[in-house]
Parts: structure tokens; sequence; C-alpha cells
């Protein structure tokens, strides 16, 4: 069958698995947005520049300390989250009772001095972090490997894990609820700012610990998040940001649809993500799964 | 709603204050005639004058609709390679260039324009992001653009086939020309009742959309006049440089901008000017610091948000009402 369109099945297969593992990438920075917009109403344009700490973070540890990636797993996303809350304390606090626009602008500022901080220390080029499951296996069809199946693996049981802790625990009905009324759930006696705090460091948290699994898998470069955020900017008006389901369901669609694009039409690979958000705003302007205010 | 732009809630009718202004517009003008002769480098202030323009353009919506574009760089840089591209390779004279950039700024302002104010607040910030990504992709690959090294050695012209731009101090005026048309456009759109219309949608559009307005139309107009106004300022810079280049089409650009107006004081008529000078000023005199400008930038958008949210005319402007008998 795909003879017949002029694609091989092994370049066919391995371009959706590259779809396939951008799109766990999207589908866990779109959530740690989505997260961190429904408590903060902020949106955390630094984002990138965290996925990028997280990515930078694993590359410190194994060269100085020599911790190895599965260290770095646990600890990067931890010791970025708690440089999340920092910043949280120390800034963006004090601009909730203001409009939504002056935490974008802050957010973004942040992320030019993280970006601007790590390209002056360790300059504009990539650097090699080594693969932590070499090999492969051989599925008939294609050859898949290892560690990219793990990526794959790990994105889909991490956004689960966060879909279920917030849909079907007790605690996160209250974060529901805060998210609703954050005066109500006060008063019953419920510290929304604190739970506003470690939402804020869960959402960056997140992003870390996509940079960790993505350091690996590509390069670890400064510029690496600056890039992809925007992306997922996309991804994120595309999907709406009212529902944590559809964040990760658009996230993996939008990274296997940009997989395809690569082997059917390459010259648009870059920009289809960006075209389908132009179709979904003319039909749907309030998201995929998102709900019109 | 109207934390977006504290400087300018007071109404505008008050006399002084305009008389203020009025005299402080000349003294600019006037300033400006004579910067070259008092040694200030042209082409220097050829720069900031193509960005104090961009800068006012952006502020029209952010200032006056309370809109949020953070990818006003497609307007001002892809309107600088059809300029680059009409000069050079078509041949045309500067004043069609100029025109066919502001057309193009136009058109594609009224496409994205459309099309981002189907949402609100921080949705728009995005989706004129992504849009101005999709641009910057698309004049990294289309061929007329010339990818990575940009279109380079574009002439100046003959104005009108008789000026000849290739002098710096010529040039200079005819780009202070320019940028005055550009700011008396914006302070005839935010004075008139058009522009009174937008600063209800920006305190209150539920209330602007239920008096009958059609809010949308406004917006939009208020979109291509900003898009074509950057397309304005783009094609300029593009003539003074001689280079169309990604520079000015990336997302860091549509960062500029918002800096640059945030700095000066976002919905104050003479803010983004000032902004402008003080950014460009900044890089210029700084550039020893090489990759700090980066840092540096971001620590201003971080005191500015914190500390100085009215920028420095609104800060300056709120001093001079609340001084006794001012």
């Amino acid at each position: 069958m795909f003879e017949l369109l002029g694609i091989p099945p092994q370049a066919f297969f391995g371009q959706l698995l590259l779809g396939l593992i951008n799109g766990s990438f999207y589908a866990l920075l779109s959530l740690g947005l989505a997260v961190i917009f429904g408590l903060l109403n902020v949106i955390n344009f630094t984002h990138g520049a965290q996925y990028m700490m997280g990515a930078f973070g694993a590359y410190l540890l194994l060269q100085y300390l020599g911790l190895p990636f599965w260290v770095s797993l646990v600890a990067v996303p931890l010791i970025v989250g708690a440089f999340g809350i920092v910043l949280e304390r120390a800034f963006l606090r004090h601009l909730y009772h203001l409009d939504h626009l002056y935490g974008l602008l802050l957010t973004f500022g942040l992320a030019l001095i993280l970006e601007g901080l790590f390209r002056k220390q360790f300059g504009s080029s990539g650097l090699p972090y080594p693969n932590p499951l070499p090999g492969g296996s051989n599925l008939g069809f294609m050859f898949l490997p290892n560690y990219r199946a793990f990526i794959v693996v790990l994105s889909l049981v991490v956004c689960f894990g966060t879909w279920y802790m917030i849909e079907r625990t007790k605690l996160g009905a209250y974060l529901r609820a805060a998210t609703e009324r954050p005066d109500l759930v006060q008063a019953f006696g419920v510290n929304v700012p604190r739970m506003i705090t470690l939402t804020y460091g869960f959402g960056v948290a997140l992003a870390a610990l996509a940079g960790v699994l993505a350091a690996p898998a590509y390069q670890v470069s400064p510029t690496m998040g600056a890039n992809l955020i925007i992306v997922v900017f996309a991804v994120v008006v595309i999907g709406g940001m009212g529902s944590i389901l559809g964040s990760i369901l658009t996230g993996f669609g939008l990274g296997i649809i940009e997989g395809l694009t690569k082997v059917f039409y390459p010259e648009a690979s870059n920009t289809v993500i960006f075209v389908i958000m132009v179709i979904v705003l003319m039909l749907k302007p309030a998201g995929l799964f998102g709900k019109q205010k | 709603m109207n934390a977006t732009a504290p400087a300018t809630s007071q109404p505008s009718a008050n006399r002084p204050a305009s008389r203020t202004g009025a005299i402080l517009f000349v003294a600019f003008i006037v300033a400006m005639l004579f910067a070259p002769q008092a040694g200030f480098y042209p082409v220097f202030l050829m720069k900031i004058l193509c960005f104090a323009l961009f800068a006012c353009a952006f502020n029209l919506l952010i200032g006056y609709v309370g809109l949020l574009s953070f990818g006003h760089a497609m307007f001002f840089g892809f309107s600088g390679y059809v300029a680059g591209h009409a000069a050079k390779v078509w041949g045309w004279q500067p004043e069609f260039a100029l025109l066919a950039a502001v057309g193009t700024a136009a058109a594609l302002g009224l496409v994205a324009g459309s099309l981002a104010i189907r949402r609100q607040g921080i949705y728009f910030a995005m989706v004129t992001l992504a849009l101005a990504q999709m641009i910057f992709f698309f004049c990294l690959q289309a061929p007329f653009t010339g990818g990575e090294d940009g279109i380079q050695s574009i002439p100046r012209g003959q104005l009108f086939g008789v000026i000849n731009l290739a002098n710096d101090l010529t040039m200079y005026y005819v780009v202070l020309a320019i940028f005055l048309i550009g700011f008396l456009i914006v302070y005839r759109t935010v004075h008139s009742p058009f522009g009174q219309v937008l600063k209800a949608i920006r305190e209150n559009e539920p209330r602007a959309i239920s008096l009958g307005y059609r809010v949308d139309q406004y917006k939009l107009l208020a979109f291509v006049l900003s898009a074509s106004l950057s397309g304005l300022a783009g094609g300029t810079k593009v003539l003074v440089f001689q280079l169309a280049s990604l520079t000015d089409v990336a997302w860091q650009m549509s960062g500029e901008v918002v800096l640059m107006t945030l700095v000066g004081g976002m919905g104050t008529i003479f803010g983004p000017v000032v902004g402008a000078a003080v950014i460009i000023s900044m890089q210029n005199y700084l550039a020893v610091l090489g990759e700090w400008v980066l840092v540096v930038q971001g620590l201003i958008f971080v005191v500015v948000v914190m500390l100085f949210r009215r920028g420095i005319v609104g800060e300056i402007a709120a001093r001079v009402r609340r001084a006794p008998g001012g």
C-alpha cells in the first residue's frame, strides 16, 4: 500500500514515531501550561526556558556529579519545580490582582533572562547527552529504538497520571473548585495561596521533566525552549485550555500530523500546526476542547 | 481591565495637559530637526525614528484597545522584505516601495486581525505570536527573501524621482517626515470619535457591545491601522539600512516592540517614542555587553512590570497630575 504512494514503510513509520515523540513533548508542555493557566490565569511564557533548564539540569548533573539519567529524571523536575516556586513567591504572586497580560509580560522577561544567562554560559551550539537506553527492537516493518519508545510511554503515563490526579482525586477536586471560585474554597479553610504556589511548581516540574526527556533525544541548547514554546502556544490555542484530556489528545494528535506532513509534504512541516490553528480559529474559535466564555 | 493602561484613564480633554503636549511636541520636532547638527549620527537617529513609529503603531492596539499583539514583527519584517524586493528587484522608486510595504502590511493585518480577534486576552497574544511564527517560517523558505542571507544592498533610490536618498542627511529628513506623518495619524486616531470607542472597548467591552457598537469591526480596523503603520516603519527601516533580514521578522522583534512600549508607557502618546529611544540607545551604547543584552532586556521587563507599570512617560504624567496646582 505504501509503495503505491511512493513512500517506503520504513520512512513512513519512522516519521510517525518522530511525530509521536514530538507529540509527547507537546502534550507534556501544553498540559503544564493548562494546569498553570487553570489556577493562576497566567500564561507561563517561562515554560520554554524551564524546559531548557530541565535539559541542562540533566546535562550538568551528569557532567559535574556523574549522576545518571535515571536520577536526573526524578531530581531535576524537583529542583526546577522548586525554582518555579521561588519565582511564583517572589514575582508572580504580586501580579494576580492586575490584568493577566502583566503575568505574560513578566514571564516573558524571565524567559529572556534565563535564555540569556544560559547562552552566556554555554554558547548557542548544542551539547550532546548520551542515550541512557541504547539499542532497540526490530518490529518487522520498522526498527524501534528503546529510548524513543520510553519517551512515548513515560509521557503517556505522566499525562494520564496528571489527568487522574486532577479529575479523580480529592486533591484534584479542591484544585478544580479553586479554579472556579478561589474565594469560596478559601472560606472553607483550604490554603488557596499555597495551593497556587504548589500548582505553579508542579506545572514547571512537568516542563523540566519534558526537558530531561528531551536531553538524550535532541541536543541540549539554550535556544531549545524558545522555539518549541511558540508551537506549544499554537497547540494550546487549537486544543483550548479548558480540558486536561483535551490538551493531551491535541498534543499527541498534532505531533503525529506534523510527522506525517514530513513524509508527504516536507516543506510545510514547520508551519502545519500554525495552519491547523488558523483553520480551527475559523471553524471553532474557542478551540477543539475549549469552552467559549 | 483598565490596569492595561492606567496612564490615560483620565479624560484627555484636560486643557493644560494638551497644551503641555503640544509644547513638548513642537520642542521634539525642533530638537529632531537639529539633532544631526548637534553631533548625533543620522543613521542612529533614523533607527530610533523607525522603531518609534513601530512602537507607536503597536501602542495603538495595546494602549488604546487593550489588545496585546505578540506578533507585530510579521508586519514590520515582512513589509520590509516587500519594500526591499520592490526597490531592488523591480527597481521601484522609494515612495512606491513604501506604498507596497504599507499595502502588504494592511492586507496581512486584515487576515491576521480577523483571525486573532476571534479570541480574547491571553489567547489573542498567543494567536498573533503563532501567526507571526508562521510568517517567519514562510520568509525563511520563500525564495524572494533570500533565506538566511536576506536581501542585501537595496538601493535607497530617488524620492519622487528627484531627491537622491543616498546621502544620510537627506534620508534622515525624509525618515523624520515619515515618522511625523505616522505619529500624527496615531494622534488623530486616538483623539477621534473612533478612538473614543476604542477606549470604551478597552475599559469595558461588554458595555460597548450593549451600547450597540460593533466591537469586532472597531478592533479589526484598529488592528489593520496598526499593522499598516508597522509596515511603514519596517519598509522605511529596510531602505535606511539597505538590508532586509530575518531579524526583523523573528519573534524577538515582537518582544522588543512590546518592551519599548512598556518602558515608555502603554497608552501614552509620547511613551513609545521615549521607549524606542531608550531601548535603541541601550542596544547601541551597551553593545559591548554582547550576550548580556538579552539578560538586560529581560531584567528591564521584570523591573518595569513589577515596579513601574505606567512606564517612563506614564509615571511622569501621573506625578505632574498629582502635584498641587498641576
